[in-house]
């Protein structure tokens, strides 16, 4: 029987749990190695090559490559992990919350500002 | 004896603590939220806390995908803030208490908390944001006011412990330190959250109405903020507004009767909602 896991009904939510640790290790271990400088310069001098040094499929790399946050999410990447990814590109939290859920990131930060995304009216509680 | 004498909840997002290393907390964005901590920084100027056990989260940084501890108490001698991808922060080394968490480890495992030990470990924004949001802003050549026990909980791998098991693990941190044979005026924090998310279609996600209630309950009705639930922090403080579970840890290493000093709540910092609360653990 297969674990119980009703947080994949949450809307709009993906929850990091095993099945996608397991997917993404390698994608999100190349993203922690952009936390040394060194890294961080060879992969922007050749990004495509600097992936390839990794055990990660086409599909991750390309996802990567296009920069396509929900794409690296649904491969396995975990969010604390791509950071790293977009803080060597100089954007912010802001500007990658604003591609997922596709609004510009002016949009984005003006919706905060105004007190953030509401919660659903009618409550989903994942059953 | 060594005696815990108050409990601190707040939120660390980290450009809190970039605003107070450039000099930028009188700006607008800023300021309301520093000055929701001007009487937590006089309040413990006069408490002098000897030890702060720090309970919080690395984000990715110290710990990568190679090795996933669910509780980590650090036992170092001194831990020095991490490089984030910008180069570490520019603030003192935080000293540690290996005495006293040493034997918080001896004390938690043998009450069955297989807590994993760590002598060396960078301690990321998790852990320092807070200081420097309760401590105001230092620079490398300075020094925290006092030893720091860091607590680091696994909360970005699904899933998390549970608020209840967090909750039950502060009580054995509690006890342990209860036992702990020198004088020592320890507090705990409880950092994270409140309601955020920061991926996916509901990115930004602000739950006022829940985190209110949560920083309403804790105080007198811990047990029941206990019981909340994984799915419910998911659901309604978002999939990163999980981190509140480790306010629960500080709740639990409190006696049951405290009393509430100061509580703070402010929309946003950046994309998350802070929340903040200083309980009082001399009540009785």
């Amino acid at each position: 029987m297969d674990l119980e896991r009703k947080y994949r009904n949450v809307p709009g939510t993906t929850v990091f749990d095993s099945t996608l640790a397991r997917k993404g290790y390698h994608l999100n271990q190349v993203c922690a190695s952009l936390l040394k400088d060194e890294n961080r310069q060879r992969f922007r001098a050749n990004e495509r090559a600097y992936l390839d040094e990794w055990k990660l499929t086409e599909e991750q790399k390309q996802a990567v490559l296009d920069r396509d946050y929900n794409r690296m999410i649904a491969l396995g990447g975990n969010v604390y992990y791509l950071a790293k990814i977009f803080s060597s590109d100089g954007l912010k939290f802001t500007h990658v919350c604003a591609q997922m859920c596709g609004m510009t990131e002016e949009d984005y930060i003006q919706m905060m500002n105004d007190g953030g995304r509401a919660p659903a009216k009618e409550k989903n509680t994942g059953d | 004896m060594a005696r815990i004498t108050a409990g601190v909840g707040t939120s660390h997002v980290p450009l809190i603590a970039r605003a107070i290393d450039t000099d930028k907390t009188q700006e607008p964005a800023w300021k309301p939220i520093i000055d929701g901590y001007e009487f937590s920084r006089k309040w413990i100027e006069r408490e002098k806390p000897d030890v702060v056990i720090l309970v919080y989260n690395d984000h990715g940084v110290a710990f990568d995908m190679s090795l996933i501890p669910t509780f980590v108490i650090g036992a170092g001698e001194s831990f020095k803030p991490a490089d984030e991808g910008y180069g570490p922060r520019q603030i003192p080394d935080v000293i540690g208490c290996p005495d006293l968490a040493w034997h918080i480890a001896q004390s938690v495992i043998e009450d069955d908390f297989d807590i994993t030990i760590a002598n060396e470990l960078d301690v990321d924004h998790g852990l320092t944001a807070p200081l420097s949001m309760m401590f105001g802003k230092r620079g490398v050549n300075d020094s925290w006011p006092c030893m720091v026990i860091p607590v680091a909980v696994n909360v970005i791998v699904y899933p998390t412990p549970s608020g209840r098991r967090c909750y039950e693990l502060g009580k054995a941190i509690g006890r342990a330190v209860a036992a702990f044979d020198q004088d020592l005026n320890v507090q705990v924090w409880g950092t994270g959250g409140m309601s955020h998310q920061l991926q996916g279609a509901r990115a930004g996600l602000i739950n006022q109405e829940w985190d209110q209630n949560f920083l309403a309950r804790l105080a007198d009705n811990p047990e029941e903020v206990a019981d909340i639930s994984r799915l419910e922090y998911v659901t309604e403080a978002g999939s990163e507004g999980i981190e509140l579970i480790m306010w629960l840890i500080m709740r639990g290493a409190l006696p049951q009767r405290v009393k509430e000093l100061h509580r703070f709540y402010h929309v946003p910092a950046s994309n998350t909602a802070v929340g903040h609360i200083v309980l009082d653990a001399k009540a009785d």
